[in-house]
């Protein structure tokens, strides 16, 4: 196991960055995580020494950018067992991914009367693009039950499995919730209909090991920088067999082999033919160093370690009278409220006190039919948080009655 | 200390209307206006009427979901304009953005309102504390045209 004082040293941020006269607490992890010198000289070094176009050149510069951004792909396929390198689509993140699959696979595979699964619990960006092709071919979005904890069960989804269900769109763990879906059984059982499952990675990815290869997912979408990468880059793995079936959303240099003045264009195979335009090069690059700096600390001590941190603070949170939680058991985000605080009073307090944490909806704006609580704060640790930042935590959740001290202080 | 400077005063204003906000509730009434007041970055979410007479605000109402700055802010402003023309109340909204964005402003105008002075402390909530002020100046804009 690493020594966490030790990692800390890699973050810059970790190290000075104060937020009102404290020195900075991060528990937004959820939203974006902090960045080590690693990935921060990887970027600079790509901007600094190399910075050529990637699959254009005839000079040495070029090929040089190329074998780094190719490497990166090469270390995505590793890090989550993708079969092959070219089942690796580099994106702009999360989103962007969802998009590609909705659009690229589902509007051209999707008839009416077709149905596709998801929960109350995913996120905006595994929701809108999903109402919006549905609304485009007449298919229809049904929801998963989740059970009375809030988790996505195999029994659930096989009751709301029909014949006509042919994509399920799921987070294998979910963003306010928390909680791990078993997405090998769901596959096996998905795969049975012939239904494709398109796993919402942003929230697990992070934070624990990944095998595509084992799951049998069909696609799964993740971000960078939830992952120490940078914004604006992420990945979507797709088998590649789906990967032929899929159209590019987006056309251009880059993505065509050939074409002619009657309109006759022969695309590149996957990924290339998603890839159109100058992609984010240093984003890749720092996405393919900050991997390389998870793996060496190993995610399965990573999680490990999440794990301790969320138990931590879960015992101290069940001390509190004046703490509501919702999700003791998962072991992702902690959504809670303080009594009697609206939650975003709340988080002011926490701000003043130097301590990150995200109130609202999460972008899960469908969820309060299942928490009915319309907003909740939302605690998201990472690998670099320490048992006494959550000490710091706690006596700032004791002191919420005070929630205006924050608009004084 | 005067008791403007008090923060244990000032806080007491926010509690007083938090937990017993002044005029809230809608009204089934043709003869207000009303709009849909919400932040794309919290879920502050009010709807605000208003009943103009001449040039006069008669009255002003609010409800829906928000935290205690916006709440408190909302209620404290609908004593303030209450019975005062829109030119008043234009100029009571325009002093108090002012205290909001830390420019001059015209302490006695805005009475109870001052307790929202130190907002630029947090400026992630200058946003509650003013929706409910330009929902306001939307409606009176509204009713000018």
């Amino acid at each position: 196991m690493f020594d966490v004082d030790i990692v800390r040293k890699d973050f810059p941020m970790l190290n000075g960055k104060m937020m009102h006269d404290h020195p900075l607490i991060y528990f937004d992890n959820g939203a974006t995580t902090l960045k080590p010198q690693v990935v921060i000289d990887a970027v600079c070094d790509y901007l600094t020494n190399y910075s050529g176009n990637a699959h254009r050149g005839d000079y040495d510069l070029s090929h040089e950018v190329d074998e780094q951004y190719e490497k990166t792909r090469e270390i995505v396929k590793d890090f989550i067992h993708a079969r092959r390198k070219e089942e690796i689509v580099f994106t702009s993140g999360t989103t962007d991914s969802l998009n590609l699959v909705a659009y690229g696979y589902g509007k051209t595979h999707l008839k009416a009367g077709d149905e596709i699964l998801i929960t109350v619990a995913e996120h905006a960006s595994n929701t809108l693009p999903w109402f919006d092709i549905a609304n485009e071919v007449g298919a229809v979005v049904k929801f998963v039950e989740l059970d009375e904890k809030g988790r996505l069960t195999l029994e659930n989804v096989q009751m709301a499995m029909s014949e006509k269900t042919k994509i399920l769109a799921l987070a294998e763990v979910t963003n306010v919730l928390g909680y791990k879906a078993p997405m090998k059984e769901i596959c096996s059982y998905a795969h049975q209909f012939n239904a494709i499952v398109v796993a919402d990675g942003a929230q697990s990815v992070p934070h624990q090991e990944t095998n595509v290869y084992d799951t049998d997912v069909d696609f799964l979408a993740f971000s960078g920088h939830k992952m120490c990468g940078p914004t604006g880059v992420g990945v979507l793995y797709g088998k590649y067999d789906l990967l032929c079936e899929m159209k590019p959303t987006r056309l251009g240099g880059g993505s065509n082999s050939r074409y002619n003045s009657c309109g006759v264009v022969t695309l590149k195979n996957p990924p290339y033919k998603f890839e159109a335009g100058t992609p984010n090069i240093e984003g890749v690059i720092g996405l393919g160093s900050a991997i390389t700096y998870l793996s060496h600390l190993t995610m399965r001590d990573i999680e490990a370690y999440e794990k301790e941190l969320r138990n931590y603070c879960i015992d101290k949170m069940k001390t509190l009278d004046n703490v509501e939680l919702y999700n003791e058991e998962s072991t992702g985000a902690i959504a809670f409220n303080i009594k009697g605080v609206f939650s975003q009073d709340a988080a002011s307090l926490f701000n003043t006190y130097g301590i990150a944490v995200r109130a609202g909806q999460h972008c899960a704006k469908i969820l309060d039919v299942f928490l009915h609580v319309s907003s909740t704060l939302r605690v998201t640790f990472y690998f670099y948080n320490t048992k006494d930042e959550i000490d710091q935590f706690i006596e700032v959740c004791k002191k919420g009655d005070d929630f205006l001290d924050a608009f004084f202080g | 200390m005067r008791s403007l400077d008090n923060p244990q005063i000032l806080r007491g204003i926010i509690m007083d209307h938090y937990e017993h906000p002044r005029n809230r509730g809608l009204i089934e009434d043709d003869s207000y206006q009303k709009i849909n007041m919400n932040s794309d970055t919290c879920i502050d979410n009010l709807d605000i009427q208003v009943k103009f007479s001449g040039d006069k605000i008669e009255d002003v109402r609010y409800d829906g979901e928000a935290c205690a700055i916006c709440t408190s802010s909302t209620s404290i402003m609908s004593e303030l304009v209450i019975g005062k023309t829109k030119e008043e109340a234009m100029n009571i909204i325009e002093n108090y953005m002012n205290m909001i964005y830390e420019k001059d402003y015209d302490e006695d105008l805005l009475e109870e309102a001052i307790a929202f002075k130190n907002t630029h402390k947090q400026a992630n909530r200058i946003k509650c504390a003013t929706l409910g002020w330009n929902g306001l100046v939307k409606l009176i804009e509204e009713s000018e045209e």
